[in-house]
């Protein structure tokens, strides 16, 4: 392994979890496609700055793409203020428009120098270590490393410092309000923060992979935790895995980076999604077949008590008739009763009637009172 | 260029007239199935599907070595198709919201595309050079070929519309009462995707993957704009889409340095303003021009009804209330000279002196009629 590929690394890895922490609040906010909105219109931003300033490497230019995403935002929700347009149509409408003004500043204006919007959409990783940072001559590592260090310094400090404030808005806007806070000032500096990040990691991995890198490992870690510490640790962690493994793939395959992390934390998300232990596809299918088979011997032992005692007990207690009463197919009737009989809920005599147990007897009258 | 030329052109070029064409076409297809997707809040899907579709394309130039249309746009639809099954599967098994689905697949898809399409790169061969134009589209690469391609496709997107009309119009405003009349709203539901698929894949090519959402989106919601019908909102749509679409190829293809995307994300945008702002009876400009005349009626009401009150005070008619005990009566509102000029405009209240003023007989009648607009409950 080279210095580069552990400085590629590195870079991806502090990109991804930088990402992942404020992906966590635009899942659980439904703002997943403001980062689709931002990590495009901050291009605005981008080439305004640079036509004022002719340095690409300004750190201006931060500076405007943030406020073109604060820009995204607040356009977004003043189109959607006037009640015209539904919320989703009024991100389909502004990000495409901006996006468009930037892409022709681009190619009428720019078409020289290195800003191509090639380059903006997918970003090489591998490039990126060849930008270093020089402080009195002395190289300090790539630069991208140190812009994508202070993003995530930041958004760490600010997730820290405002966890409660966030938590409260997120969850409960009204209640956030009425004790004081500004959930509305407290957006809108998070989707500042949102666009600087989209903005410091686009440059190195292009933006559908800032969005892959904000949205798909907190929507895995959703799936596996109820709680927000443990979301956004997963995430991060989530993100961390799917930088790594994501170089890893395209080392072997000798493809693009952004492309093999987006594709692996795509893999990442996949498995969660089937094999989480509570929420996942299985889990919920296997939960479902067992609620199925339990609801159903409850049923049996209902209708066993109903009729305990009056004349019909003896032709409605036979297995040979339950399907017809119950409605269930014969080999459902007939597993059930196995399953119940298993259970200790019915017994059975020699001429096949079948009797309530008396703990069977007291689920049914449990599962009737209730 | 000069119009005159320009329309000629328009006919008579070649290239200009493959153009315009294509991108009529697509922005014909894109507005009608977009209007169903606005109405259904899924404006957002085309953002998904455009982008899902790339691993299809790269996947259908891999494998078939032709940069085929018809094989590109298949392979396309089929991603796209596999992506919005995704987003619809992900919604229903798990507590994630809509928008983190589309964020997913829209990322994970293009992130896909993107590895294979370093595969192709890495090909010798030149024609790969093509597949970026599904980037950001380039309709000057439009050959009547790829007109055939998307005039074919998206008749046959139309016609399942037309053919379909009453199930979609059910599916967008009420499911429930569909699928109470045996009408599978879940099968409707797939192929109305299915076609908006197909809508946004043909537009590829032209517009590019980033703007393609426009595409859908735009035309719809200034449709929405002008009309609450259905049928009339869709013929609009279709028409500003192709409008736009035109509007656009022609700019770009005119003028150097101009992607034919943006150019025509930018022109459908524009009718989207117009739309917003001027549309009657919903737009902006009507709305103000209406908070304005309230905002007017109620300042001329309570002059009407203070003077009103003041005269029941004095015996004579005529006599005179100076305007600053008006103000005085009406200290919050303010403007109490401009209405009063106002009225004297429509007969209603007379100068008596310098600064005082009474109402007519027509005036009285007036004010009577405010106080009983106001506290309707009186009799």
């Amino acid at each position: 392994m080279t210095r580069i590929d552990v400085e590629i690394q590195l870079i991806a890895l502090v990109a991804a979890v930088a990402c992942a922490l404020p992906g966590v609040y635009l899942v659980l906010r439904r703002l997943a496609l403001m980062s689709d909105a931002i990590s495009h219109t901050v291009l605005l931003g981008i080439v305004l700055a640079f036509f004022v300033t002719g340095d690409i490497s300004s750190p201006l230019l931060i500076v405007a793409a943030a406020a073109t995403g604060i820009l995204t935002v607040a356009l977004v929700e003043s189109v959607h203020g006037t009640r015209l347009v539904k919320q989703d149509a009024a991100i389909g409408l502004v990000f495409p428009a901006l996006f468009s003004i930037a892409v022709i500043l681009i190619s009428r204006y720019a078409g020289a120098v290195h800003l191509d919007t090639d380059a903006v959409l997918l970003g090489e990783l591998a490039f990126a270590p060849f930008t270093r940072l020089e402080i009195a001559g002395r190289d300090m590592g790539p630069r991208t490393l140190y812009v994508m260090g202070s993003v995530l310094l930041l958004n760490v400090a600010f997730i820290v410092t405002f966890y409660k404030e966030l938590k409260l808005s997120t969850f409960d806007a009204a209640l956030a309000a009425s004790l004081g806070f500004s959930p509305v000032l407290l957006h809108y500096v998070f989707m500042g923060l949102v666009s600087v990040t989209a903005v410091g990691a686009f440059d190195a991995v292009g933006s559908i992979l800032v969005v892959a890198l904000m949205i798909v490992p907190p929507a895995g870690a959703y799936l596996l935790t109820d709680r927000l510490r443990w979301m956004i640790a997963l995430s991060a962690l989530l993100g961390a895995t799917a930088a790594i493994a994501g170089y890893w793939m395209a080392w072997l395959a000798d493809a693009s980076i952004a492309g093999s992390i987006a594709a692996i934390a795509g893999a990442q998300f996949l498995l969660i999604f089937l094999l989480a232990p509570k929420r996942g596809v299985i889990a919920q299918t296997l939960r479902r077949a067992r609620q199925r088979v339990e609801f159903a011997q409850l049923m049996l032992a209902i209708h066993l008590l109903n009729h305990e005692g009056t004349p019909e007990a003896e032709r409605e207690s036979r297995e040979s008739e339950l399907h017809d009463h119950l409605r269930w197919s014969p080999e459902f009737v007939q597993r059930i009763v196995r399953l119940a009989e298993r259970g200790g809920i019915i017994t059975r005599d020699g001429s096949g009637r079948l009797f309530l147990t008396p703990a069977g007897r007291a689920a049914a009258r449990g599962a009737i009172s209730a | 260029m000069d119009a005159g030329r320009l329309l000629h052109d328009l006919f008579f070029d070649y290239t200009l007239r493959t153009v315009a064409l294509g991108a009529m076409a697509l922005g014909t297809v894109s507005g009608t199935l977009g209007a169903f997707a606005v109405l259904r809040k899924q404006s957002l899907l085309g953002d998904a599907i455009s982008h899902a579709a790339l691993p299809g394309i790269v996947l259908a130039f891999m494998l078939t070595g032709a940069k085929d249309p018809l094989i590109l746009v298949l392979g396309a639809a089929i991603a796209g198709w596999i992506g919005t099954l995704g987003v619809m599967w992900i919604v229903r098994q798990s507590r994630l919201p809509e928008d983190s689905a589309l964020g997913i697949v829209l990322s994970v898809f293009f992130g896909v595309g993107l590895v294979l399409l370093t595969f192709v790169q890495r090909e010798p061969t030149a024609s790969q050079a093509g597949l970026n134009t599904f980037l950001f589209g380039q309709a000057a690469t439009l050959v009547m070929e790829d007109v055939v391609v998307i005039a074919g496709l998206g008749s046959v997107a139309l016609a399942v519309v037309a053919l379909f009309w009453k199930e979609f119009k059910l599916l967008a405003f009420d499911r429930e009462f569909g699928g109470s009349l045996g009408i599978g709203m879940r099968r409707m539901d797939v192929l109305l995707t299915t076609v908006l698929v197909v809508a946004i894949v043909i537009g590829l090519q032209t517009v590019g993957v980033v703007l393609m959402s426009a595409m859908v989106v735009a035309p719809a919601a200034a449709a929405r704009q002008w009309t609450d019908s259905l049928g009339v909102m869709v013929m609009l749509s279709a028409a500003f889409g192709a409008l736009g679409g035109v509007t656009g190829a022609v700019a770009s293809s005119t003028t150097t340095g101009i992607p034919t995307g943006p150019a025509i994300v930018l022109a459908v945008t524009l009718v989207v303003a117009v739309s917003l702002v001027f549309a009657p009876r919903r737009g902006l400009a009507w709305e103000w021009v209406r908070h304005r005349r309230n905002q007017q009626q109620v300042r001329t009401g309570a002059i009407l009804t203070d003077l009103y009150a003041l005269a029941r005070q004095h015996t004579d008619r005529g006599h005179g209330h100076p305007v600053a005990v008006l103000e005085a009566m009406d200290a919050k509102r303010g403007g109490v000279r401009r209405t009063l000029a106002v009225l004297e405009g429509d007969g209603l209240a007379k100068r008596e002196a310098d600064d005082s003023w009474s109402l007519t007989a027509a005036g009285e009648q007036a004010a009577l009629a405010a106080i009983a607009r106001r506290n309707p409950d009186d009799g």
